[in-house]
């Protein structure tokens, strides 16, 4: 039978669940690197127990921490004894080196301003679908970077900053680069999405990037209803089996493009708030979508006090809550982007984790939801992986 | 030898437990000592300063002696009781937030 291994970042440290196919009884193993913010764990989809953390601290900064072993033991890559030798006999330790390339260039400020790029975090990564080594790492200040080296050395695709990098601007969160779409048929094409810059497409393996936001409509903060950059767009995501099929909530609006990004419109539909950070894709329905709608920019809990989960079953437009499992009185919790993920199963399982610290499943498609652990710390990122 | 002390999450990181002893070939100043930290256990490297400008990091401190010494030149000698491994070196988390 096969097994499921939930891999959860939060803002005290990682935990790792596991549990059978049933996905009924589960096993809590943590925390990894207590007292540390994890952005985001993800395992290759190569080799499944090789898995990249992002720990990162106000004090401290960046550390990327590596496991070979499913997550039973870590470790900073390229740091041991045995990573010692560079020619002038100094330690390397440079897997927490992230160097903008280039000239550093400047970037938008909340006042307005032209601020100076300055590394502050790895929100995501995103192991390659083929190579177990090689990595893609969101940042923020918004830039990718790439690993080729198992997390030991990472080198910035300088590219990205270029389109039109002196327009982007934090957004709430900060101006971070939080997700990485690499598109399992073609190896050069890599979708970035960057709050609050837009979504931009490679299709040169990441040498070159163009903004794809053509369609969205951001009334609120962008007075220019035909800007190219500067939208905060909160996810996207995709069908393994459709790549150029894309979904995205924006910070308002869910937004789909069935032209890899070349044109977006809305199908916000019937919800009941469009506003919401996660948007995924049912494993095996790729016109199957799910988000949770928040109340609005101002307000980050759900309507009502209702943590709902919405369903589409026509890729948009119309949505059904879920309700059953979930808490329908005086719940304020938030489910962050990077906190909504699927597994592979059939059914196919639906996870998600708020800040309140529960992490939420759903072993048949979203219609029944039961927490498989309860107050963690705030829940900064969910990912599944489905094993043998 | 000179003594130092790691905050908690840097010795999990370097997997060291309470004080440490360290040997700094170069002159006992604040650089050497980190220089020598960062060369014993790599992973430190960034944690406390920056990779390229090798600023101390914004919530970082060095305390010796009941002294702070983080606003002081990083190449200024150590007080005699570091030096002479009297006194610890202490590598302190600023206080921040609430």
């Amino acid at each position: 039978m096969s097994s499921i291994r939930v891999l959860i970042g939060t803002k005290k440290g990682a935990f790792i669940l596991t549990a059978d196919g049933r996905r009924e009884q589960w096993k809590v193993d943590g925390p990894h690197f207590a007292g540390w913010e994890v952005y985001h764990l993800k395992g290759s989809p190569r080799d499944p127990d090789r898995i990249y953390a992002s720990q990162t601290s106000g004090w401290f900064g960046q550390v990327i921490q590596r496991s070979d072993d499913g997550g039973k033991t870590w470790n900073p890559p390229g740091t041991g004894p045995e990573d010692l030798a560079g020619a002038d006999g100094m330690p390397k330790g440079q897997s927490n080196m992230f160097l903008y390339q280039g000239e550093v260039g400047t970037h938008k400020f909340y006042d307005g301003s032209q601020r100076p790029w300055e590394f502050k975090r790895v929100w995501h990564i995103e192991p390659s679908h083929t190579d177990p080594d090689t990595a893609y790492a969101g940042a923020e200040d918004a830039a990718i970077f790439r690993t080729t080296d198992g997390g030991g050395t990472w080198q910035e695709l300088p590219g990205l900053r270029q389109a039109k990098g002196h327009l982007w601007q934090p957004g709430a969160g900060g101006m971070c680069l939080h997700t990485i779409l690499l598109d399992p048929r073609n190896p050069d094409r890599i979708y970035v999405a960057i709050s609050a810059a837009g979504a931009f497409r490679s299709d040169d393996g990441g040498q070159t990037w163009k903004p794809i936001n053509r369609g969205l409509q951001s009334p609120y903060e962008l007075p220019d209803p035909d800007a190219e950059v500067g939208h905060c767009v909160h996810r996207i995501a995709h069908h393994p089996s459709r790549p150029d099929v894309l979904f995205m909530q924006k910070h308002w609006d869910i937004m789909r493009s069935d032209d890899a990004g070349d044109q977006w419109r809305e199908v916000s539909g019937n919800l009941p708030t469009d506003f919401g950070f996660p948007i995924d894709v049912h494993a095996h329905e790729p016109e199957t979508i799910y988000v949770v709608p928040i109340t609005s920019d101002s307000l980050h809990y759900p309507p009502d006090g209702k943590l709902r989960v919405f369903r589409s079953r026509t890729g948009g437009n119309e949505w059904e809550p879920l309700t059953r499992g979930l808490p329908q009185t005086d719940c304020y919790v938030n489910v962050l982007r990077d906190a909504m993920a699927v597994d592979q199963l059939d059914p196919c399982g639906v996870y998600f984790g708020t800040t309140g610290g529960q992490v939420y499943c759903s072993p048949d498609g979203g219609d029944r939801w039961t927490p498989i652990v309860r107050d963690l710390p705030g829940v900064l990122s969910v990912e599944v992986q489905t094993l043998p | 030898m000179i003594r130092v002390v790691l905050p908690y999450h840097l010795c999990n990181l370097a997997r060291v437990d309470g004080e440490l002893e360290l040997e700094v070939t170069g002159p006992p100043t604040v650089d050497g000592v980190l220089s020598a930290l960062e060369a014993r256990f790599p992973i430190l490297c960034g944690t406390m300063r920056d990779h390229g400008t090798l600023q101390r990091r914004p919530l970082i401190r060095f305390f010796a002696c009941g002294q702070d010494l983080s606003f002081d030149p990083a190449d200024t000698l150590l007080p005699e009781a570091v030096i002479s491994g009297m006194e610890p070196f202490r590598v302190v988390g600023a206080m921040a937030g609430g």
